[in-house]
């Protein structure tokens, strides 16, 4: 009976505990108050790269934590992921096609 | 009926409508619908970036954004992000009190930064930024307007989810049904993550 309570109870609590989400959430918080900070504080040329890149860790972090992506099947990964690269493939080369990385 | 029989016939209902892949329906539903979601912000966002700079008439971007305003909003949807994983982990406890009670924090969050919306909308109106005044104001309320509605409807399938756990009608499994509504609001949540870096902080 141990053994399958157990299993019972991995299915249903696959992710992390309470304090491993508020400790994400933190993370999260410190990335956006450093991303404001781009806002009052001259980065030079690493103001656009820092700000991207935060930008996908932020982006990451909530898709892969809060919401399970990490730790579910990977074909709601794919799904997903399927649907971004799509996207992000459809609109670079609509952006291109008006010349908007030339300008 | 023995422990082991009792939680296999718990299980069984529990995974009712789980398809021969051995994942949930609902839940394949709605990661596919957050995958053609990527598609239609993408679009609205491609078409602001295209358009920002168009201003032949009334502000410019730099002129009207409120970057500390927006930042407060944009951490109130980051944390209404933690308040839903809460409510969703509360549902698989099956502690409805607890998962009704971030649900309703959510909800919370996410009218204040509906209200904020409105509150720069206005503003910006005010300001002599129409909707049609430039194709930067129309490609800006489109976009944001287009996600506020999303935020909108989150609250309402929140406040939906949190009166009928109360009235305990929900049919199916508890835990999944929050889990969805959760997968919604982090979509929410991230596609602001986006806004906030392309259309506030970098300026165009």
């Amino acid at each position: 009976m141990s053994t399958a309570t157990e299993a019972h109870n991995d299915a249903h609590e696959h992710g992390m505990s309470d304090a491993g989400y508020i400790k994400i959430a933190l993370i999260l918080a410190a990335i956006t108050a450093l991303e404001v900070s781009t806002y009052y504080v001259d980065f030079g040329p690493l103001f656009m790269p820092s700000l991207l890149i935060m930008m996908v860790i932020k982006f990451v972090m909530v898709v892969s934590y809060f919401m399970h992506l990490k730790f579910e099947s990977r074909i709601f990964s794919f799904l997903f992921y399927t649907g971004l690269g799509l996207a992000l493939f459809v609109y670079f080369v609509a952006l291109a096609t008006f010349k908007f990385f030339i300008a | 009926m023995s422990d082991t029989a009792t939680h296999a016939t718990d299980h069984a209902s529990e995974a009712g409508h789980h398809s021969s892949t051995g994942l949930s329906n609902n839940k394949l539903a709605m990661w596919l619908f957050l995958g053609s979601e990527c598609l239609l912000f993408g679009g609205l966002i491609s078409t602001y970036m295209l358009y920002r700079g168009r201003v032949s008439d009334g502000p410019h971007p730099s002129q009207i954004y409120d970057i500390p305003f927006t930042s407060v909003s944009s951490f109130v949807l980051l944390m209404s992000s933690l308040t839903m994983v809460l409510a969703v982990t509360s549902a698989q406890r099956k502690d409805d009190s607890r998962t009704t009670l971030w649900l309703t924090v959510t909800a919370l969050l996410g009218a204040t930064f509906i209200g904020g919306q409105v509150y720069e909308f206005t503003t910006f109106y005010r300001e002599g930024l129409g909707f049609t005044t430039s194709l930067f104001s129309s490609s800006f309320y489109s976009l944001t307007g287009f996600h506020g509605v999303h935020v909108s409807v989150g609250v309402i399938m929140l406040l939906a989810t949190t009166g009928i756990i109360k009235k305990n009608k929900v049919t199916g499994n508890k835990a999944e049904v929050v889990e969805l509504v959760g997968l919604y609001w982090h979509f929410v949540d991230i596609v602001w993550i986006v806004i906030f870096t392309l259309i506030y902080l970098i300026p165009s």
